[in-house]
């Protein structure tokens, strides 16, 4: 009986520990999801949106795009690949990649707030991912130097 | 020719390893009474590895001599790639890395042919040797099968091009991966080896008294390749791509870190077998699920189902690997349910107050924390499989979930040790807990007092000097008592109680290991300082107790790169402190330049330099500078590591000579005891 006794309670302590377990991990897992996203779809979420990890791949509009070198702060709009759609004001703080241009596919991660600004804490440019060489005619470390001196202009 | 003699080779390999396994199983059923089988098994064993080699030799060379014809070669390969770039670019895509891969594995079974020669020049009717070898060549097998089939590197390119694209640009920047692929895969591997010894036990329906020391070293050799393996690949993180950290729960990271969580987790449950030949189910499951988790890594990091920095082109392989994972997962599970008679526990818990309780706790631990990496790992298939969401989780939920379970692992890392085995008593514990207690309420005081207000860092901090005072004690308790009796000085009687159990001590000096990583991790995760800055020529900008002056930028042609080199200079109390050159390189096949970041180490903190952008006139920088103490501490725990595991490896002559004798007479004891077929 004793040993009965002793059983049931190491498998009543387990199964607290595993409950408890299987909460943290539930409440981990929800909090940190990161939804992807593109533009339309954002748009069609709406406020449900507000505040939710976001990863938001699109497309950026062209003449969009603005720097702030004195805040190191870059502003510019994403759309749909199909370019259909309204855009989504991207605002991301420091610099963007060497190939970041117009009309390129972008991939901005941050969260989206009730002002339908997106705030992104890291902007990446969308290429395959394999290592190939560039489209020819395409300078990759023009990309850079050209949009810098744009800015400065 | 050299995609010939490859694929021809690989082929033989796959054959010689199939007909292998199958005479090895064989000798396993006639339990060693027809020594034929067993000799053409381990020639087999033997032949494969030599067949694999030559393969392994004929690409390199190929790469070497710039065969284009061969299909991998006008993959990853360039004429205008250094040699020694161009000789680690075997590794440097898919169908090469499998053929490491397989390179290893072969290794590893010609060495496990030479390890139980013994058992084959003097049968004792024990057929767990020849099972796990029929089981380590099936796994031959199936790579093997990979590397003649799908991922095939040996396509015969006709006509050749004349030069191909070189290796994948990240691998071409650091000299780092000449080592970390090699370290990782020595270690991944060489889980396979174990699993096999598993395998060769259940399969012969036999443990027995010597299988924890059996297994025990064969999974010490990988589980120290991995460790480093896992350490060298977050310093290749940290010194290439730029973002001042090391570890990001990176699929590709998960992957080689779930197998290591199974593998400590085995290694301590072994000796609670070993000990008090209790949780056999739960250890034997333990391997079994390390060897899974290689194989699902695999998967995950090579057929492209999840992307990541590691994960290369889209492939055909997925298939084969979930079949394959489907085979052992369903394989072993029949094999442990059919044999679970023989893994019925001998002993029983006494005490709660016991080392088994906290072998227990480590486990249960190390399990936990595996499932929370392969949830999270695996969740983003799961969401997308049952509800079509795209999602990925972020890196907040492993840190969430992980630190208070490693916090714990940290405690016990000292606590396991101080507790006696079967019965502990309160008595003793105050008695060996107070010093390191107070030892750790001192040095968390102390770092209040300077103003660390963290509370996570101070309890790290505290957790590990407590379980390093408990472990310092274990090693000043005995040392003492042998001065007293031997009036030997302090080094030597440390020496000769260290000597005395090296088994034991290495141990305990691995686990120092982890804590200074756990220190140096807290440290560098908490109190990290990160700035951005565009400066113009000559103009400075602070972070921490450094300031940083810009000073000119210019540009180098190499062979195979374009480079952009800024030069700083650091001063700290306008002491001159160091000059550094953060660079960026620009590669014909890389879309985006690659950073190589300035680093200035040392072990009380790194200041780490990256050149973000640049005006084309040079007159103006974007620098990042981040500031993160005690990194260092993260390395130097690893050389701690290895350097216990070594100690922990290392035998004499005589004792091995012991070992073998006493294997020997688990092998009578099989003869005499009834089979259990």
């Amino acid at each position: 009986m004793a040993l009965s006794s002793r059983k049931m309670s190491v498998a009543i302590g387990g199964v607290v520990v595993l409950l408890v377990f299987a909460y943290l991990i539930w409440g981990g897992i929800g909090n940190n999801l990161v939804y992807f996203l593109t533009p339309s779809e954002l748009w069609a979420k709406g406020p449900k949106a507000y505040g939710a990890s976001i990863r938001l791949g699109g497309v950026v509009q062209a003449g969009s795009i603005r720097w702030n070198a004195d805040r190191h702060e870059l502003r510019f709009r994403l759309v749909d690949p199909s370019g259909a759609t309204r855009p989504v004001e991207v605002e991301s703080s420091g610099l963007p990649p060497q190939m970041f241009s117009e009309g390129i596919g972008a991939v901005v991660e941050g969260v989206w707030s009730p002002d339908s600004v997106f705030h992104s804490h890291n902007l990446m440019v969308k290429h395959s991912n394999e290592y190939r060489a560039p489209p020819p005619g395409a300078k990759p470390a023009e990309y850079y130097r050209e949009l810098f001196r744009n800015q400065q202009s | 020719m050299n995609a010939w003699i490859g694929h021809i080779a690989t082929l033989m390999a796959l054959f010689v390893a199939g007909g292998g396994a199958a005479v090895a199983f064989l000798a396993g059923r006639t339990g060693g009474s027809d020594p034929r089988y067993m000799r053409a098994a381990r020639q087999a064993g033997v032949a494969v590895f030599v067949l694999v080699l030559i393969a392994f030799a004929t690409m390199e060379r190929a790469l070497i001599t710039h065969d284009f014809s061969v299909s991998y070669v006008a993959q990853v390969g360039s004429r205008t790639t250094p040699l020694f770039y161009t000789i680690i670019s075997l590794w440097s895509a898919l169908e090469g890395s499998i053929l490491l891969w397989a390179l290893i594995l072969s290794g590893y079974t010609a060495l496990l042919v030479r390890w139980t020669r013994r058992y084959y020049e003097e049968p004792n009717g024990d057929s767990q040797v020849p099972y796990a070898l029929g089981t380590l060549l099936s796994v031959n097998v199936f790579f093997l099968l990979l590397i003649s089939w799908p991922a095939n590197p040996f396509h015969i390119l006709s006509p050749a091009p004349l030069d191909g694209p070189g290796p994948n640009a990240l691998l071409q920047n650091s000299p780092f991966m000449g080592v970390h692929p090699p370290l990782l895969y020595t270690g991944y591997v060489g889980m396979s080896v174990p699993f096999s010894l598993a395998m060769g036990a259940l399969f012969a329906g036999r443990l027995g008294p010597e299988w924890p020391k059996r297994i025990r070293r064969w999974t010490m050799v990988p589980w120290t390749f991995l460790s480093l393996g896992i350490l060298a690949g977050a310093w290749w993180s940290y010194e290439v791509l730029g973002w001042g950290g090391y570890w990001a729960w990176d699929p590709v990271e998960n992957a080689s870190f779930m197998p290591w969580l199974t593998a400590t987790a085995f290694l301590h449950s072994l000796m609670v077998q070993e000990r008090r030949g209790m949780l056999k189910m739960w250890t034997i499951t333990l391997i079994v699920s390390t060897f899974l988790l290689t194989v699902l890594g695999t998967f995950l990091t090579r057929s492209g189902v999840l992307a990541s920095v590691h994960a290369f082109t889209q492939s055909p392989i997925g298939p084969f690997f979930l079949v394959y994972l489907a085979i052992v997962l369903l394989g072993s599970l029949a094999l442990l349910a059919w044999r679970s008679e023989t893994l019925e526990s001998e002993g029983q818990f006494d005490a709660v107050l016991s080392r088994e309780t906290a072998f227990m706790i480590n486990n249960l631990l190390f399990a936990a924390f595996a499932f929370v990496v392969l949830l999270g790992t695996m969740f983003p298939l799961i969401a997308e499989a049952v509800r079509g969401a795209k999602v990925s989780v972020g890196g907040p939920y492993f840190n969430e979930l992980s630190v208070p379970i490693a916090l714990l692992l940290v405690f016990l890392a000292g606590v396991g040790p101080a507790l006696p085995w079967r019965k502990g008593s309160l008595e003793l514990v105050r008695g060996k807990f107070r010093w390191p207690f107070a030892a750790a309420l001192a040095v968390a005081a102390v770092l209040f007092v300077f103003g660390v207000r963290q509370s996570l860092a101070l309890l790290t901090f505290g957790l590990a000097v407590f379980a390093f005072g408990l472990l310092i004690e274990e090693f000043a308790t005995p040392t003492r008592a042998r001065r007293r009796n031997t009036g030997e000085s302090l080094p030597v009687a440390l020496w000769r109680v260290i000597a005395s159990n090296r088994r034991r001590y290495g141990g305990y000096i691995v686990h120092s290991g982890i804590l200074v990583i756990a220190v140096g991790i807290a440290a560098s995760a908490t109190f990290r300082k990160e700035a951005e800055w565009t400066l113009r020529r000559g103009s400075a900008a602070d972070i921490g107790r450094y300031r940083v002056q810009f000073d000119s930028v210019w540009a180098v042609k190499e062979p195979n790169r374009d480079g952009v080199i800024a030069a700083t200079t650091i001063t700290t109390a306008a002491q001159p402190f160091a000059k550094l050159y953060p660079r960026l390189n620009y590669y014909p096949t890389a879309v985006e330049p690659i950073g190589t970041p300035a680093v200035r180490e040392s072990l009380r903190e790194d200041l780490y330099l990256v050149l973000m952008a640049y005006t084309q006139d040079g007159q103006q920088a974007t620098l990042k500078a981040i500031a993160s103490p005690l990194v260092g501490w993260i390395w130097l725990g690893g050389g701690i590591v290895a350097l216990g595991a070594l100690l922990a490896l290392w035998r004499t002559r005589a004792e091995s000579e012991r070992q073998a004798r006493a294997i020997e007479r688990g092998g009578e004891a099989a003869r005499h005891a009834a089979p259990v077929h």
